[in-house]
């Protein structure tokens, strides 16, 4: 029996993406470690990644990007398919959603800070709708909307104003 | 590079309808409104609406005996009942619209009311 070598083709896009991912993964982590007062107000420092990754390499990309940071951290933090992972994937995946629409809006009047409000209020907006519709089945629920809402545009605000600094310092190479 | 900068005209529209849908969002907070009275039923029947404004303690003659209610700013709770569970009186206070504590043998019940009636009834 001969033994038989498999061997994955490893494209260009695929390193990209793997390397963005790592990167987003380590932000995410970094999240996790920075106490919050209220579970689901977080930094969310790896959507800056996925801003820089849209603007730079397309939709296509910031979904493969933001799904596999989603997976990999969950798995190292060791919430994967416990509820902390669904609210996550809903709310990546709404954003994302967001996102795919917003990147339409003309670039010379919205810029990254855009991007990241819109993808903040999605992310907790369909956070929240899960939350109401599994978890905490009860409008009280919503009595925490305005300090998710007042965090989506404080820090949706933030990783905009980064992930826009880093778009400008790293112009892109022509051959790039 | 200064900070302002990175903003484009449109990401301002972007922040000022954010900061309006937070502002927006604010009434949610205080969910419910604010408990206004306390509205003491005996057998079904109104026996008063007491305003949460002031202390002040009510008497309801029921068919065990007195329930006594004791009303004070911004909450209510049922002091004494002849009852002999004490459900009612073990509920505490009562402070959000649409609690309600129920003394059943003496047909008593004493429930917050807001301007707004956000539930039909709350009970822990």
């Amino acid at each position: 029996m001969t033994a038989s070598v498999i061997e994955l083709k490893v494209t260009e896009e695929d390193r990209r993406v793997a390397w963005l991912a790592a990167a987003a993964v380590a932000l995410a982590l970094a999240d996790a470690a920075i106490p919050s007062p209220l579970p689901g107000v977080k930094p969310g420092l790896a959507n800056i990644v996925t801003l820089v990754v849209l603007l730079r390499f397309g939709w296509g990309t910031a979904v493969w990007v933001s799904i596999l940071r989603v997976f990999a951290a969950a798995l190292l933090l060791g919430h994967f398919l416990a509820p902390g992972f669904f609210l996550s994937l809903t709310g990546t995946v709404c954003s994302l959603a967001t996102l795919g629409l917003a990147r339409h809006l003309p670039a010379r009047w919205f810029g990254p800070v855009s991007l990241s409000v819109l993808a903040a209020f999605a992310h907790i907006g369909g956070q929240l709708l899960l939350a109401r519709l599994w978890l905490v089945p009860h409008d009280g629920l919503f009595a925490l909307a305005p300090l998710f809402a007042g965090a989506a545009l404080f820090f949706g605000t933030l990783n905009g104003l980064i992930a826009a600094k880093l778009l400008a310092e790293n112009p892109v190479k022509a051959a790039a | 590079m200064p900070w302002h900068s990175l903003l484009r005209p449109g990401d301002w529209l972007v922040l000022a309808a954010g900061a309006a849908a937070v502002i927006l969002s604010l009434p949610l907070l205080g969910q419910g409104g604010y408990a206004e009275k306390a509205v003491i039923r005996q057998d079904g029947q109104l026996f008063a609406e007491v305003d949460l404004r002031a202390p002040r303690r009510v008497e309801v003659p029921g068919p065990l005996g007195t329930t006594l209610v004791a009303v004070e700013p911004g909450r209510a709770r049922v002091v004494a009942d002849p009852g002999p569970r004490q459900y009612c009186v073990r509920q505490g206070w009562l402070a959000r619209p649409g609690e309600i504590a129920i003394c059943a043998p003496n047909r008593v019940s004493v429930q917050i009311a807001g301007r707004t009636r956000a539930y039909d009834s709350l009970s822990y």
